[in-house]
């Protein structure tokens, strides 16, 4: 087999080589990009055997909806998390959150996902793609960063390692994130933001009990809700300033948008919520069409939720480590950075 | 006394500090000094900050540091930068080339009726004006800039262009800039710049910061070819005399 890296043969509707992100560029007006779950991104590249913290670790592939057909040219450990696609590895069905081995010329197809809308898959030593500005993550609008600075095409060839010591196969790990049960709506908690006083009691009580659906113009800018149309009390319109990661801004025309990792990094609406840190991976997996409900906590109660959901995710990747290496430590996992 | 500056929630791993309720240049020195504070001398946790015409949004790690501990920390910081100084204490001054009209100002004609001035005076006002850099935002390495010559104030297009080329110099109502990289936009072309306010390839990819002060020096056609051939800089090396 000829060829250092990964094949793409379909390439998906979108599939982008991301990182963890890319940051101190706000103040210059660089998004940070990066993977959109990033919790889903974590576990894969822990379980590829990759740092999974911080800006050491390696570049996965994103894929949306729909996922790639590719040939491996060199032997690897991969795994697959986020999205519910299914998997096969040259015809036979592979499992998701578990690490794999693939030979030079096995093909890996990754289905259209049954849940979720975006799934990564992280190989062992990660894609070699070129850090531009301190990240290898794709910024689509700008074009830099990642594979070209686009999306994957069918003939593109991502470099890659072939797989070193020290990587198990299969090796598994559970999902973090929770679906809702069938039928009920996503529930998105978010804290207060600093035009939350632009708007009234009645305005917010209505846009913390109305329901909304996710409509089909979302993308990794931001995700926009269409529902009831949240009205401030002297319009939407503020003097532009900075936009942290899951604002929830709501338009002159009073639609909620939910600000993402590719967002412009000021903006000039009213942002009364910001989607907590813990249910961000929620707003990178919905779907269009899905139904949504935000719900208001205090931000100590968010700092709450995100300590422990961080102190969970550290002790699964803490766990896949283990196994990785060997050992087996009981009790006594520690948090890590980054 | 009352403070001059307040604190607003933005999540729970971002705090805004708002220094003021206008477009200032007094209000905005404050926020460019205590985001150059921060870089100078981090406060740990404190992961960046990104700054706005009246205020600045800093970003923080909730495992490191405390919201509240951080609002105290921020808060002496600001009272600690003191009576920042008055609107001219731009940090520098950077000079940006730019070639008025023909091909590169395709509306300098309609922003001349619109005004009611000639097309030289139209160039001639809009350069005659040391602008200040608010802040960096919209895309990479855009500045939002203040002190447009009330004259020349112009519209937006009806429908804005599919495709505006890098360097482009527009107005757009009471706003006047520079297009980093190629966009769409609905900003009235004015003219272009050779220099490149953005290379993501380059180690400092973006040349403007807030707090900067800008200066459109008219240069000609050829002027133009010579330094996007990179054969002249003239005094555009860096595009920065201080």
């Amino acid at each position: 087999m000829s060829g250092t890296g990964l094949e793409i043969l379909v390439p998906g509707p979108l599939t982008t080589a991301q990182d963890m992100g890319r940051f101190g560029m706000l103040g210059s007006g660089v998004c940070p990009s990066g993977a959109l779950d990033q919790d889903a991104a974590r576990l894969a590249n822990a379980l590829a055997g990759n740092m999974a913290y911080g800006g050491d670790a390696p570049a996965m592939l994103e894929m949306t909806l729909l996922g790639i057909t590719a040939m491996f040219q060199v032997e690897t450990i991969f795994a697959v998390t986020g999205a519910a696609m299914p998997l096969t590895l040259n015809g036979q069905p592979v499992n998701a959150y578990e690490s794999i081995r693939a030979s030079a010329g096995d093909v890996l197809a990754c289905g259209f996902a049954r849940t979720g809308c975006r799934a990564y898959l992280a190989v062992a030593g990660g894609f070699a793609v070129p850090r531009v500005m301190g990240s290898r993550s794709t910024h689509l609008r700008c074009g830099f960063g990642g594979f070209e600075g686009r999306k994957l095409r069918a003939g593109d060839v991502l470099p890659m390692p072939s797989v070193g010591s020290g990587v198990k196969a299969g090796v598994t790990i559970e999902p973090t994130l929770a679906w809702p049960r069938s039928g009920q709506p996503w529930v998105v908690r978010v804290a207060d933001g600093p035009q939350l006083g632009m708007f009234g009691k009645a305005a917010l009580d209505g846009f913390l009990r109305a329901e909304y659906t996710v409509s089909p113009q979302s993308d990794r800018m931001g995700v926009r809700l269409d529902g009831p149309a949240v009205t401030g009390e002297g319009g939407s319109d503020i003097l532009s300033d900075g936009i942290p990661p899951g604002a929830v801004q709501i338009t002159n025309s009073g639609q909620p948008i939910v600000l993402l990792a590719d967002r412009q990094t000021i903006g000039g609406y009213a942002k009364p919520f910001v989607v907590i840190d813990a249910d961000l991976p929620i707003m990178a997996q919905v779907r269009p069409g899905e139904r949504l409900r935000l719900r208001r906590i205090s931000t100590r109660e968010a700092r709450r939720v995100g300590m422990a959901a961080w102190t969970e995710l550290a002790a699964r990747t803490r766990r896949i480590e283990e196994r990785h290496s060997g050992t087996i430590q009981i009790m006594g996992f520690r948090l890590r950075g980054g | 006394m009352k403070e001059a500056f307040r604190f607003l929630p933005a999540g729970e791993r971002a705090v805004v500090v708002e220094c003021g309720d206008a477009i200032d240049p007094a209000v905005n020195d404050k926020v460019v000094a205590l985001a150059a504070s921060l870089t100078a001398k981090p406060i740990p946790g404190v992961l960046e900050s990104v700054v706005s015409y009246r205020s600045l949004l800093v970003m923080f790690d909730p495992m490191r540091v405390g919201g509240w501990g951080l609002r105290r920390r921020l808060a002496r910081r600001l009272r600690s930068l003191g009576a920042v100084g008055p609107a001219e204490t731009l940090s520098r001054t950077v000079d940006i080339p730019v070639c008025y009209g023909g091909a590169f100002g395709p509306d300098l004609p309609d922003v001349a009726a619109h005004t009611g001035l000639s097309i030289e005076e139209v160039a001639h006002r809009h350069s005659a004006v040391a602008y200040r850099v608010y802040m960096i935002g919209f895309m990479p390495g855009f500045p939002y800039l203040g002190g447009l010559d009330d004259a020349l104030v112009t519209p937006r297009l009806p429908t804005p262009r599919a495709l505006i080329p890098a360097g482009s110099v527009g107005i757009g109502g009471n706003q006047t800039g520079v297009y980093p990289l190629d966009s769409p936009g609905g900003w009235r072309l004015i003219g272009r710049s050779p220099l490149r306010l953005y290379d993501a390839g380059s180690d400092n990819p973006v040349l403007l910061s807030a707090g900067d002060g800008v200066r459109f020096v008219p240069v000609t056609a050829e002027e133009y070819a010579r330094i996007e051939r990179g054969e002249w800089r003239g005094p555009y090396a860096k595009g920065v005399s201080v």
